[in-house]
């Protein structure tokens, strides 16, 4: 096994190729969080007065919680106070009206990152909201959105312009309370990105937005907000990228979905912030809440993600099947190397009659890595019917890495059918033998053995994603033959 | 082709391998015969490279390397193929994907230019037809849920789209009806042709009534006891192993061809 | 309430504390007192401890139970009898609230190969045979319960089976909750050694006596030592007024191989923590469990499994059916350290829920920090298979009766390792009756 675990050490210990630094003037806010702080983020976005109430009211709850610790992951205390809650690139008066208006350098920073947004209009017809630290900078494809009404546009702009759609679903789903990092986000979140998709709308390409972290001990807080109106449908692409710093920065995002009767919403997400250094030195809490509700009948969210960086990750995309026959589906690769933690997993509650929900989890461990599939599946009293497949598999390289699996069912309801199936494993030695035999080298036997024991997740990323995750594993293209 | 000399391979600390020396020329198809924990397998998979064999003595020249030397994929690329006693099940990876990739890594190697999509097919659609498997075969995970017949099959099929220059078939018999066998050989022999080399490993004779070998060599104890012409196979067929162990026992072995 | 039931029980051990045997045993004293400190700061556990977020044992503190009469027995040799099981040829011991009772017991007739003492008397006696296990496999109390029962630690039996002897007749245990007067408890401290070698199957009943409210509070310790096999039936058949908290801990040697039945057919609420730590190289363990519970039943089962060397095997199946407004919690821990390389590990958990009210909770979890290994866990809450239903009824079959005939099926499997015959011939029918009443 020596030589192989070299291999794939070789293979996940690859530098950040992500790990380049923007040098652009930034408007930073001091560090330090008190309710002068949260007023002046409020200001700076120009925020309506209700705006700044709710900001004000999640602040004071907040004050009244404690961090959580029951996740299976290990860092040292964070110091809340030391930390700068806004960071924005300081641009012209007004927010660029178009990409030529946008900032050279900016541009070129989407551009190392692999997302060139002209080229994208061009070739993909993905519309993409780019978040660069925690201003929205550029917004393409509106015109062509607009047309059929779905509205996309940076958080900030949508409180300013759709101030009622905001109103009625902001903290719908995960309200300002709900858990200690949801609260820090509702008080200081400064841009994210809002989509309402009107009743019986297709959403006509795939929306998508880049999230990257660049100012030094900034916390990234941004929120989205997707609603999709009675049988519409969407899919969301996020992606996420940070640079290199000896620091650990926080990521505290709160994701909020909103599906009515016969509605649909696809959220993918391929996560790749900085994972810190092989010593553990630096990367990225990435301590994010995202919950979908399903409020109308057959309803559909569902969530794909794909997470190979961050230091420690704790997110557990959520669906709440309120509506009859509604469903909710989780695909999930977790991939921890060197010290990385992550403890992710999902929460499926089914409320509503008839309602089903898939969990499909992939977590692989190389290195010291730490790998916890957490997950709970509720059937209440009232939810006829409720059917639930669970399905956890861990795959293992290398002798000093964990892999856990932490399931809750909880079943109120004699219909119910519920199943879950984890299994865990280490690479086989053999499978690796037989690929080098058919005269594979190691690494792309370990690709295609990983990517092989991905591929559930993978087939549920769109084209683009699944090709940037496939990559992300070291993996060449599967699936490209016959 | 292949020159194996005074070859001692152990296992976790046990002599397996005592002594092995066999030259296989080009075009040559040589059968290796024996009983249960003779070492048959084990001189298979030294030869491909596994890992967990310790080669205490001796070498083995193939072509101009010295093939010990070589990790299992460049043993491959040069042309080197193993078909499995027991092919590796690899789930949510498509036979077909395997295939190409294997492919062409060795044309890559040869310096040749890939496989494009349109060729690739024709040539898997006519291999296809030598070990008689359907199309949709290949699009299943490699060996995952194949029958036993499946995966010998399997082994053939790939075996003849790498066209080998030297095959060697570990029990490739074994746990095959008489119908699934016939079509095993005779993909094999379809095989045979020009420089190809092909080593079979078998315990039982039944297999060279259908690939016929020009030498057979009997291993017993870690040590070729006997070799001769596929005659000897039929002999050993009538009276059993036991009167070459006796040989074995008394160190009167001898060296193969 | 819990924290004064954590004062009322301080004092109560206060007082009983005099009496306990071998009270200057410095070694008894300090699992005694560790008993007492881990009770006093740690409490009884609350729906906050992760491990006890779907036991509520609220209705068990609210009032205070009494230690029963040290040396007084109300039970006799017929009501003994009234619960043997019919045609299984076993030797018999008779506990009656934590004491063992040498006239109900069959002690004579037990082989040279097992010795069964009191561990009162054990203690005064001959301390030395048990200062190298008691508590040994507890430090420290997981919980408070646990802390309680080193705390009043007195009596209970011990077991010990000479190394290399082998037996096919079972030793039967009979542990009677007995009350005197309302809210009666005991606290058996029990310890069974099985030496290197031996074999010997132990059946372990608890049963009550009337419908009082009682509380058994038991810890029961296993050593078994390399190479050895112990089978360990444990069946709670108690009444439904009975609070009974179970802790069963196991460790096991190079080679070994323990088997243990958890089978719960009564009880109001029953709490069992079963922990096995595998210890030597090339241990086995297989942990089956069935429960069946109805009325206002709550059934815990809380399992934990410890892959701490290379080369061990653990099974653990747990099935349970609830009816009425029965609610059953199953936890399945398994942790494999960094040096247990090539483990294999396999859990499952399966439930049938036959009415609206009843609940069932799961948490079958996987720890896994060495990188050799096989591990699989699965958990299943549904209803009877509806194909298999038609295909009874299209037989002729009453759909009432078919139904039943499944059920019986599903928790029957459970059973079919228990031997010898006469003791799963008697579970299944046990099990048949519960399910047709």
């Amino acid at each position: 096994m020596s030589s192989a675990t070299a291999e794939i050490s070789a293979l996940v210990d690859r530098e950040y190729k992500e790990g380049f630094v923007t040098d652009i003037e930034s408007d930073t806010l001091p560090p330090g969080l008190d309710e002068q702080v949260v007023r002046a983020i409020s200001a700076k976005k120009n925020d309506p007065p209700f705006m700044l109430e709710w900001r004000l009211e999640a602040f004071r709850r907040w004050q009244a919680m404690v961090e959580p610790s029951w996740a299976h992951v290990d860092y040292p205390p964070i110091d809340f106070q030391a930390i700068s809650y806004y960071s924005a690139p300081r641009s012209p008066e007004d927010a660029p009206k178009s990409l030529d208006e946008v900032d050279p350098k900016l541009l070129e920073t989407y551009e190392k990152l692999g997302i060139p947004l002209q080229e994208q209009k061009a070739l993909a017809g993905v519309a993409v909201d780019a978040v660069f630290d925690s201003v929205s900078v550029a917004t393409t494809f509106k015109a062509n959105l607009a047309e059929v009404g779905v509205i996309f546009c940076p958080f900030s702009e949508a409180v300013r312009d759709h101030p009622d759609l905001v109103k009625k679903y902001l903290g719908a789903v995960v309200p300002q309370g709900d858990n200690y990092y949801a609260a820090l986000n509702s008080a200081v979140f400064s841009d994210g990105s809002f989509v309402y998709v009107p009743k019986g709308v297709r959403c006509p390409m795939e929306l998508s937005t880049y999230f990257r972290i660049n100012a030094m001990n900034t916390g990234q807080f941004e929120r989205t907000l997707i609603v999709a109106d009675e049988g519409s449908y969407v899919s969301y692409l996020e992606g996420c990228t940070a640079p290199m710093r000896d620091e650990n920065q926080l990521h505290a995002a709160v994701v909020e979905l909103v599906a009515m009767e016969g509605a649909q919403i696809k959220y993918s997400t391929v996560q790749n912030w900085y994972p810190g250094d092989a010593e553990g030195r630096g990367g990225i809490y990435n301590f994010v809440t995202k919950r979908g509700a399903c409020r109308g009948k057959r309803a559909k969210i569902s969530w794909t993600q794909v997470e190979t960086g961050s230091a420690i990750t704790w997110k557990y995309p959520s669906v709440l099947l309120e509506g009859d026959e509604s469903i909710g589906e989780f695909y999930s690769v977790a991939l921890t190397n060197n010290r990385q933690q992550a403890d992710t997993g999902t929460k499926m509650v089914h409320i509503g009659s008839n309602t089903s929900s898939t969990i499909i989890s992939k977590g692989i461990s190389a290195g010291r890595g730490q790998n916890t599939y957490r997950g709970l599946v509720k059937i209440i009293k009232g939810a006829e019917g409720a059917r639930n497949y669970s399905q956890c598999d861990s795959l293992l390289m290398g002798d000093q890495c964990g892999a856990h699996t932490y399931p809750y069912l909880e079943v109120k309801n004699p219909t119910a059918i519920v199943e879950h199936e984890a299994t865990t494993t280490k690479i086989g030695e053999d499978q690796l033998f037989y690929c080098r035999q058919r005269g594979l080298s190691e690494e792309d036997a370990i690709s295609m053995i990983v990517n092989g024991f991905c591929k559930e997740v993978f087939r549920e990323l769109p084209m683009e994603f699944a090709v940037e995750a496939q990559k992300l594993l070291g993996i060449s293209l599967e699936g490209a033959v016959g | 082709m292949l020159s194996i000399s005074d070859l001692m391979v152990e296992v976790g600390g046990k002599p397996i391998l005592k002594g092995i020396n066999l030259n296989i020329a080009a075009g040559e198809v040589h059968a290796i015969m024996g009983p249960n924990g003779s070492g048959k397998s084990t001189l298979a998979n030294v030869l491909a490279g596994r890992e967990g064999y310790d080669v205490m003595r001796g070498s083995v020249t193939y072509g101009d390397h010295d093939l010990l030397a070589l990790t299992p994929e460049e043993r491959a690329r040069e042309g080197l193929f193993l078909a499995f006693q027991y092919p590796v099940e690899i789930p949510g990876v498509t036979n077909v994907y395997l295939i190409k990739e294997a492919v062409n890594a060795q044309r890559k190697h040869r310096g040749e230019s890939e496989l494009d999509a349109i060729d690739f097919l024709k040539l898997v659609r006519q291999k296809l037809q030598l070990v008689e498997m359907k199309e949709e075969f290949l699009h299943r995970p490699v060996n995952h849920g194949f029958s036993g017949g499946e995966k010998k099959r399997n082994e053939i099929f790939q075996m003849a789209m790498i066209e080998p220059r030297l095959a060697i078939l570990d029990e490739t018999d074994s746990g095959l009806d008489i119908d699934a066998l016939k079509v095993v050989a005779s993909g094999v022999n379809a095989m045979r042709q020009g420089d190809r080399s092909i080593l079979l490993v078998t315990h039982y004779q039944r297999l060279l009534d259908y690939i016929e070998p020009d030498h057979v060599h009997v291993l017993a104890d870690g040590r070729f006891v006997k070799s001769g012409d596929k005659h000897l196979a039929r002999e050993l067929e009538e009276h059993g192993y036991g009167w070459l162990e006796e040989q074995a026992d008394s160190g009167a072995g001898q060296s193969a061809a | 309430m819990t924290a004064q039931a954590v004062v009322d029980y301080l004092a109560a051990q206060r007082r009983l504390e005099p009496e306990l045997p071998a009270p200057d045993l410095p070694w008894l004293m300090e699992l005694r007192d560790g008993g007492v400190e881990r009770l006093r700061d740690a409490g009884f556990p609350s729906l906050r401890d992760e491990d006890w977020r779907y036991t509520n044992v609220q209705s068990l503190l609210k009032e205070p139970f009494e230690m029963g009469p040290i040396g007084q027995c109300d039970v006799d040799a017929a009501f003994v009898s009234s619960t043997t099981i019919p045609s299984l040829e076993c030797y018999r011991v008779v506990v009656v609230n934590g004491i063992p009772i040498p006239h109900l017991s069959d002690v004579t007739l037990v082989p040279d190969g097992i010795r069964v003492s009191s561990l009162a008397d054990l203690l005064v006696s001959d301390p030395g045979r048990l200062e190298p296990y008691l508590g040994k496999s507890l430090v420290p109390d997981p919980h408070g319960f646990t802390a309680m029962n080193s705390a009043f630690l007195g009596n209970g039996l011990v077991v010990e089976i000479a190394p290399g002897q082998v037996f096919d007749k079972p030793l039967e245990i009979v542990f009677v909750a007995s009350a005197a007067t309302e809210s009666t408890m005991a606290q058996p401290r029990n310890l069974v050694v099985a030496g290197k070698g031996s074999r010997l199957q132990v059946l372990a009943r608890y049963v009550a006596i009337g419908a009082q409210r009682t509380l058994t509070n038991v810890v029961t310790e296993v050593i078994v030592d390399a190479d050895a096999h112990l089978t360990l039936y444990q069946l709670q058949e108690e009444s439904k007024n009975s609070f009974h908290i179970g802790g069963l801990f196991a460790k096991l040697g190079r080679g070994s191989r323990f088997d243990a039945f958890a089978i719960t057919l009564a009880g109001g609420l029953v709490r069992n923590d079963l922990r096995v730590d595998l210890d030597g190289a090339g241990a086995e363990v297989n942990l089956r469990g069935l429960y069946l519970a109805r009325g206002r039943q709550h059934i815990d089962n809380h399992t934990q499994i410890f892959h701490n060397e290379p080369d061990c095997i653990s099974h653990e199946h747990y099935k349970g059916v609830l009816d009425d407004r029965a609610r059953a919690v199953f936890h399945g821990r398994i942790v494999v350290q960094p040096d247990a390389q090539k483990t294999v590990s396999e859990q499952s958990n399966q439930n049938l829920l036959l009415s609206r009210d009843a609940e069932i909770d799961t948490k079958p979890q996987l720890e896994i920090y060495a990188d050799d290994v096989k591990c699989a866990h699965g958990a299943t809450v549904g209803q009877l298979d509806k194909e298999a239903l038609f295909y009874l009824r299209s037989r002729g079959i009453a759909e009432e009766a078919a139904k039943r005939l499944l059920i019986k099926g599903f928790a029957s499997d459970v059973l079919l390792a228990v031997s010898p015959d006469s003791l799963r011939e008697h579970l299944l029918t046990r099990v048949e009756t519960m399910l047709t009443d």
